[in-house]
């Protein structure tokens, strides 16, 4: 079986070099994506029976010499590959109706089969070389889909999507290089089953691990490496921000997942806290952000943010009780993350669905110009909120299944004997619970801005619903998110020869339980029953109305009550900004916010003004110092630009004579 | 199945809708009961005890006047809520523990099903698209941003020392009385208590009573219901009251709570004890809410985050010592 995956990236290649002939027809979208589309179910397939199958192996004569391509797959690469075959399906199927309105099919079409070979490849590889070839591929071809709208970007003076996203994806290119140096060792093989027998020292493991989880968490989005995300997600097409939200980013987990729980030695127990303390930093920094965010692409990227922030500390969670030898804690904290991260493929996809399909329809992304959608474009409308409950971890939706587990894992408190995993714990557990609240405001902020409220300009009044292919692709995934949360069991258990193989232990059989409830340990100690929650309220909420609409006297339309005083012009409902203004005043500490408000004096006929200024933690005091050293270096260096051939020639001399010292010292 | 599976899974089933109808039924007597003490801490005779049931027939009765540009949602939310809530409240011990559905949610679940109630009622509040509504459910969801966290928080240290995140087993685990006196149960206690008033809406946070005032949360939120749905909304505002108290009661004073419901005399002493309780601890509340004033909107975060940190350090001080 894996002999047909691993054709399946040269397929993806045959149908990038289709899309570039045939850009220019109609015919080619639907070649493009619907061969896509084929071939992603291929990789679900094959993913899904991978879970359970046998360890398989193959050598191609590819690659480097003497070392030739190794692929492998086991249970760990069949779930990703499943989820790539989701979210690509899902974001092919969209972009069958979607990609109509697309003015450059010929930016687009060609990268977008590119970037989903070299997610299968990182996932498919079983030597460094090959992994960061599909690494580098998939950071390539996904640049090229973000600069497809360069033109119609935003301000000059803002940082350009496309180079922060190309200098952060080199540079965790660049560390995920020097990890697997570091794993190689001396000998340098770069096999991943040699690095599997290499045992490192504790330096270079701990080396190799610090490596990883920052070539790694900058592409996943962890803070303080995460600035790249909201800036380049959003600026693709939707479907291409979904597949990067909902897709890329695990692919930046698995990367993770495979070389620290896979290849490294046990590591010290500090690296479990540095993985708890920098996922829940994540998590509560982006939903922050992602209230305060007015576009609603970067509002669901911050949210992407926020995610990882909640997958990660399942892993580090995974990681520390690994370490104190404590499997079954160590099985149910990565199965609630790789539970989570299969959420978010779902309900992040069926978001970035959703605001494409808005996008087309009003071509706006600012909150502030939609409303009143869900009367314009109801289906969506009806999808977009399942999105939005899933996300903010609502029962009975698959969200709160994942969040769920992940607390559950935080209440094991096992005696572990480090004191810095024992304080992460609680204050980990604290953070995801602010985020999740945090997640629920910013959703229903971004829900009643959006589809709620009166239209507030031309452009949305006039939006009309989506396509059949897009609504299909909205559809299918609502439908999974119920289903993943009525039904959690069954993907606990899919999960479980993951855990199995990288934590030595699995969760216990799930689906042997005659209600479906879940227990994570046992009945007695935590259970849920998402069917059950899911039918009660069905069925009460059903005899309500039935019983209510008995005695009550039917309904009457009329102006709204708005206590007396409605107001006609719909700017004077509420906004996305006034909406935030509360949790701004709450949490802005972390931002310093100011809002300032220029009041005209009685008289001036100006208008009144209010401005916002936010201040990044992150950016700031962190990336504006190094790109202003940068450019000051640059500068200096700018000299060099004027030299004459003799002090060029003198300068090639010099680096030769320190390159050979260098090696002759070395030897 | 045998006749006598057959009869214990009808009496399991009998017993845990006697539940779900009593909290229901129940549920707008205890609000008609805060209001009456209320009333008379003031010296005011205040309405009859069963003056919100005659509200809600009156309401339920009444036409339906909805705006000409709400949708669906806002037709659809207040059901949604009234059944999230009920479904919540069913999962609470209130006379007997292990009803038959008690496992299929535990206490995080029994949170967050409120949250999902708060999430439709607030986006019902943003359908119309008025100023009240946009300003009740924005403050809303910032009580609800500090409320919910800190209400987690409480619910990890009561597990923790229970040792289950299951209401039924805390209940248990308390009755046994192997807790013993906890620094981080008080804390959490005192949390919870305040969560609660958030929660429910009442003085100092918001107050129930009022209309029209700038700074109300839940009344601004639902200005634009009125007939069945508002009856709806209010009587799960009733629910999520009795809910809370029941969980303080079911969690802290678990005494007279029956382990199953196989004994008459057992479901005798748990009815009786649970309205005890619910009487007392009603007539706290009204006490309470008579004594204090009610606070500006932004103190809320304050008084909320004084819980979240209690809660906080509550956990904090369980993972670091066992006997705490």
């Amino acid at each position: 079986m894996i002999g047909q995956l691993a054709a399946v990236v040269p397929a993806f290649i045959v149908l990038g070099v289709v899309g570039i002939v045939t850009a220019r027809v109609q015919a080619g979208r639907v070649l493009v994506y619907g061969g896509s589309l084929v071939l992603c179910a291929v990789l679900l397939g094959g993913g899904l029976a991978a879970l359970t199958g046998d360890i398989q192996r193959i050598v191609l004569p590819i690659g480097i010499p003497w070392v030739g391509g190794h692929l492998r797959l086991d249970a760990l690469s069949g779930f990703f590959l499943a989820l790539i075959g989701l979210g690509g399906g899902g974001a092919s199927l969209f972009a069958l109706g979607y990609g109509q309105s697309e003015h450059h099919p010929g930016r687009v079409l060609p990268f977008f089969p590119a970037f989903l070979a070299g997610m299968t490849l990182v996932i498919l590889a079983d030597d460094a070389f090959l992994f960061l070839f599909g690494w580098e591929l998939m950071s390539l071809s996904s640049w090229a889909l973000v600069m497809a709208h360069q033109d119609e970007a935003t301000a000059p003076s803002a940082p350009q999507p496309g180079y922060v996203y190309l200098l952060m994806a080199t540079f965790s290119g660049l560390t995920l290089l020097l990890a697997f140096g570091l794993l190689a060792g001396a000998g340098g093989g770069l096999a991943f089953d040699n690095m599997r027998l290499h045992a490192a020292g504790p330096g270079v493991t701990a080396g190799a691990f610090v490596l990883a989880l920052i070539g790694a968490g900058s592409k996943a989005g962890l803070v303080p490496l995460h600035v790249w995300l909201p800036l380049a997600h959003p600026a693709a097409p939707s479907h291409v921000s979904a597949l990067m939200s909902g897709v890329m980013t695990k692919v930046a987990v698995y990367g993770f997942v495979r070389i620290v729980f896979d290849l490294l030695a046990p590591q010290p127990w500090w690296t479990a806290t540095l993985v708890l303390v920098a996922g829940g930093i994540t998590a509560v920094l982006g939903v922050l952000q992602a209230v305060l965010e007015r576009d609603l692409k970067r509002l669901l990227a911050y949210s992407t943010v926020e995610n990882i922030g909640i997958i990660f500390v399942g892993l580090g969670m995974a990681l520390a009780f690994r370490l104190n030898g404590f499997a079954a804690g160590a099985a149910l904290a990565i199965t609630a993350a790789l539970f989570h991260a299969f959420n978010h493929t779902l309900f992040k996809s069926l978001l970035f669905f959703g605001a494409g399909a808005v996008l087309n329809a009003t071509g706006r992304r600012d909150m502030e110009t939609m409303g009143g959608l869900i009367h314009r474009m109801p289906v969506t409308a009806f999808f977009f909120l399942a999105g939005c409950m899933a996300v903010s971890a609502l029962p009975p939706l698959n969200g709160f299944a994942s969040e769920w587990l992940t607390f559950q894992a935080v209440l094991l408190r096992p005696q572990l004997p480090q004191w810095g995993l024992k304080l992460m714990f609680p204050v980990d557990g604290a953070l995801l619970a602010l985020a999740a609240a945090l997640a629920a405001a910013c959703f229903v902020r971004a829900y009643g801005a959006a589809f709620l409220g009166r239209p507030r300009t031309p452009a949305a009044e006039q939006a009309t619903e989506v396509d059949h292919w897009s609504l299909t692709a909205m559809g299918g995934f609502a439908l999974l998110c119920l289903l993943a949360g009525i039904f959690p069991g069954a993907v606990i258990d899919a999960l479980a020869p993951v855990s199995q193989a990288m934590t030595g232990a699995r969760m216990p059989v799930q689906l042997a339980d005659p209600w479906l409830t879940i227990a994570p340990i046992a009945a007695s100690r935590s259970s849920y029953n998402g069917l059950l929650v899911f039918s009660f309220i069905a069925v009460s909420m059903l005899l309500t109305i039935a019983a209510v609409h008995r005695v009550s006297r039917g309904i009457r339309r009329s102006p709204p009550w708005d206590c007396g005083f409605p107001q006609a012009a719909p700017d004077t409902q509420y906004s996305a900004t006034s909406f935030q203004q509360p949790i701004r005043r709450v949490f802005g500490v972390i931002f310093r916010v100011r809002d300032s408000v220029d009041m005209p004096a009685p008289g001036e006929r100006r208008a009144a003004s209010i401005t916002q200024r936010r201040w990044d933690p992150i950016w700031d005091p962190l990336y504006a110092p190094i790109a202003g050293l940068v450019s000051w270096i640059a500068e200096r260096m700018n000299v060099l630009q004027f030299l004459t051939i003799r002090s060029y020639l003198s300068f090639v001399f010099g680096a030769l004579v320190v390159l050979l010292l260098t090696l002759a010292l070395w030897q | 199945m045998k006749g006598a599976d057959v009869l214990a899974m009808l009496h399991a089933l009998l017993a845990q809708g006697v539940q779900m109808t009593v909290i229901l039924l129940l549920a707008p007597l205890l609000t008609g009961y805060v209001r009456k003490v209320k009333a008379r801490l003031q010296r005011r005779r205040g309405p009859d005890l069963v003056q919100p049931y005659r509200d809600l027939r009156r309401l339920l009765g009444k036409e339906a006047v909805i705006a000409d540009n709400a949708s669906w949602l806002f037709r659809v939310a207040p059901y949604f809520v009234f059944a999230a809530t009920w479904v919540a409240a069913a999962l609470i011990p209130t006379f007997a523990a292990n009803l038959m559905f008690s496992w299929s949610g535990d206490l995080i679940a029994i949170t967050a099903l409120l949250g999902s109630a708060r999430f439709a009622l607030a986006l019902a509040g943003m359908d119309i698209g008025t100023a009240f509504g946009g300003i009740g459910a924005s403050r809303e969801v910032m009580i609800a941003s500090i409320a919910e966290p800190a209400m987690l928080m409480i619910v990890f240290s009561v597990a923790l020392i229970a040792g289950s995140t299951q209401l039924s087993t805390v209940a248990e685990y308390m009755l046994s009385g192997a807790a013993g006196i906890r620094v981080s149960l008080a804390m959490a206690l005192i949390a919870l208590l305040v969560v609660a008033i958030a929660e429910n809406g009442r003085v100092p946070v918001d107050n129930p009573a009022t209309h029209l005032e700038l700074t109300m949360v839940h009344e601004a939120m639902v200005l634009e219901y009125s007939g069945r749905h508002l009856a709806m909304i209010e009587w799960a505002a009733s629910l999520k009251l009795m809910l809370y108290i029941s969980m303080i009661a079911c969690i802290f004073i678990p005494i007279g709570l029956a382990g199953d419901t196989n004994s008459p005399l057992g479901n005798a002493v748990g009815v009786t004890s649970w309205i005890a309780k619910m009487a007392v601890l009603g007539a706290a509340l009204g006490v309470a809410e008579t004594a204090v004033a009610k606070m500006r909107v932004f103190r809320v975060p304050n008084y909320l985050g004084a819980a979240l940190m209690l809660g906080l350090l509550g956990v904090l001080l369980l993972f670091v010592s066992q006997g705490m």
